[in-house]
């Protein structure tokens, strides 16, 4: 019977003129493009410089300030005030006053201060902007201590802190977000399309033919399960090789665990999305449930802020979601070389919550109403 | 003997009652007409029947079985048309006809030739590649007709089959009803076409819920002494609007 079924579900997929092609290509822009625009790497900050100083070491310390690639400058002001009327109008995010005589006290004191004014509406480009011009300044006071040693002004060497960053050096953010794109595409599509299906048979009468058969609900639940596993098979395949080809980001693990945590994902989240179809009465209602639920699931799995910063009872909330254990094999994978025992804790959680929903979604099935 | 045997049979939805205590019997290889204005109840107490809805109160067999406790093995000895068209338009017409016949289990060797034999019994063999959604009604309605007696059941239930449907297409689908009789199925079938009631064997006419009316064409007809089927229903509807005021 199931055989049928499947048939059935597989040649309307095809049949189709929209699913197939949203299969192929969402995965495909998503992958390539996100990763680009949604970028929280701090970069390009406007500098509104006000150099009072006009030495060869205020020069420099420009020159150096410029070459880093994260500063562009915006211009050169006369006083403090007009440069502070640059970031209000939001021509300028920082802004770095070298004070007169900077030079010569720098010589005769073996000191100077500088000042960094940030614009923080956006607080984190603000305290990463002026940590990143600070670095650089400090790393240009280095230089110069370097170049003078022996002279009689070399100051005292401070403790140094240098950060070694694992698994991302670079702390680039496109590795942050590669994993989570692919864990949302998984969910849109794996998660969305079982929730329209049932839902939609509803609407089009087609689910009474059906209901009036012996088909039992457990086979029914199956051929609307299995489409949707095969499909997420190509969709995560699909992710990986674009994040590869655009992004050179490969799993530094093996590939064999992963398909093995893709498989029990997906099967449970498009049963969670078949227990929503049982319950929906439209496909209305049925879109809306799941975005709010996805939404909801995105913020509270991990995906783009760290699961940690959530108070207590929201994590505990959170280890209800398969998204928040299948994004850390995810990271795991792609970052970490991890081995499948190394990520075994998190395989049995997305088992559990796989037999969960699809339970569910049996049971929430009903051929006969009330 | 008797296929469908119905007692008390009753569906509250809400406050609203919709199948009124109704208590009938429908014997084998009998043509039934299940009658009744739009929203008399009638396609609720098919679904009762089919186990597709819980009744309320009451109880029923249908082929045997029990409506509430059995429904499940009800589904296995009948066949359903329902009154909104209900196969997949968007596969061809042998793909939908291939899908019933695998979930009533015909084996897998001979589907083909069932598909094909159906193709023949309604003169579909050219339309065998065709998109259902690109048929015209009338042609759905048989199609959907030969799909629900695919796997030869005891009954057939058939809800408006003809609605919507151009009087030759209704006449031809009629004949297929009489052919499907003359092999053994018991046909349960409601319509409001009072001409298509006079084909049937019995009939009952429901009002409001209740049944108001059970027998054989003729003796309605002599019963209230009228010429036609229609003045037959004519007279208890207007009962039924007298009712209410």
């Amino acid at each position: 019977m199931l055989r049928y079924l499947l048939e059935k579900e597989f040649k309307q997929f095809f049949r189709n003129r929209f699913l197939p092609r949203l299969v192929i290509a969402l995965p495909l822009i998503a992958l390539a493009v996100f990763p680009l625009v949604a970028d929280m790497d701090v970069k390009n900050l406007s500098l509104s410089v006000i150099d009072s100083d006009h030495s060869r070491t205020s020069q420099q310390m420009q020159e150096k300030i410029a070459s880093s690639g994260y500063f562009k400058e915006s211009g050169n002001f006369a006083d403090y005030k007009s440069a502070l009327q640059s970031i209000e109008k939001g021509d300028a995010d920082l802004l770095l006053e070298i004070p007169q005589q900077f030079e010569q006290s720098l010589n005769r004191e073996n000191s100077g201060s500088l000042m960094i004014a940030a614009n923080a509406v956006n607080g984190m480009q603000g305290g990463l902007g002026s940590a990143y011009l600070s670095a650089i300044i400090a790393d240009y006071n280095r230089e110069l201590i370097a170049n003078t040693q022996g002279s009689a002004f070399l100051p005292v060497t401070a403790v140094e802190v240098r950060p070694l960053f694992r698994f991302n050096p670079n702390l680039s953010y496109r590795v942050f977000m590669i994993p989570a794109l692919i864990a949302m595409m998984l969910v849109m599509i794996c998660g969305f399309l079982p929730a329209l299906n049932i839902v939609s048979e509803k609407e089009n009468g087609t689910i009474e033919q059906v209901n009036v058969t012996p088909v039992s609900k457990f086979t029914f639940i199956l051929s609307k399960l299995i489409p949707y596993w095969v499909i997420g098979f190509v969709v995560a395949t699909l992710c990986i090789f674009t994040a590869f080809v655009f992004y050179g980001m490969f799993p530094t693990g093996s590939v064999l665990p992963l398909y093995i945590f893709i498989a029990v994902f997906v099967l449970g989240f498009s049963g969670f999305g078949l227990v929503v179809s049982n319950y929906a009465k439209n496909i209305q209602q049925a879109i809306f449930v799941m975005f709010f639920f996805v939404i909801t699931l995105i913020f509270i799995s991990g995906l783009y802020t760290p699961f940690k910063n959530m108070p207590a009872w929201m994590q505990m909330l959170g280890n209800a979601s398969p998204l928040k254990y299948f994004i850390q094999v995810l990271r795991m994978t792609y970052l970490k070389s991890a081995t499948f025992a190394e990520m075994q804790h998190l395989f049995y959680p997305l088992c559990a919550l796989a037999v969960f929903f699809n339970s569910w979604a049996v049971l929430s099935y009903w051929k006969k109403s009330a | 003997m008797s296929v469908i045997k119905v007692e008390n049979l009753t569906k509250h939805f809400g406050n609203f009652i919709a199948v009124n205590n109704i208590t009938f019997q429908v014997e084998k290889g009998e043509i039934f007409g299940f009658l009744g204005v739009n929203g008399a109840g009638k396609t609720t107490a098919m679904r009762m029947l089919c186990g597709l809805s819980q009744p309320t109160s009451g109880s029923g067999t249908v082929a045997g079985y029990d409506i509430a406790s059995q429904s499940e093995d009800v589904k296995k000895h009948i066949g359903y048309m329902s009154q909104k068209f209900a196969l997949y338009e968007d596969l061809k017409v042998w793909e939908n006809m291939r899908l019933y016949a695998g979930i009533y289990g015909v084996p897998r060797s001979e589907i083909p030739a069932v598909i094909d034999r159906m193709l023949a019994a309604l003169g579909f063999e050219s339309e065998k590649n065709t998109l259902v959604k690109e048929l015209p009604l009338g042609w759905k309605q048989k199609l959907a007709f030969s799909v629900s007696i695919i796997h030869r059941p005891e009954i057939v239930f058939l809800d408006e089959p003809t609605g919507g449907v151009d009087p030759a297409a209704r006449r031809q689908f009629w004949e297929f009803i009489y052919k499907a009789a003359d092999e053994g199925i018991t046909v349960f079938v409601t319509t409001h076409y009072m001409d298509e009631a006079e084909y049937c064997h019995r009939v009952s006419i429901m009002v409001d819920g209740r049944i108001e009316a059970l027998d054989t064409p003729a003796r309605l007809k002599q019963q209230f002494s009228v010429a036609s089927m229609d003045d037959v229903f004519t007279k208890l509807a207007r009962k039924a609007e007298g009712g209410e005021q």
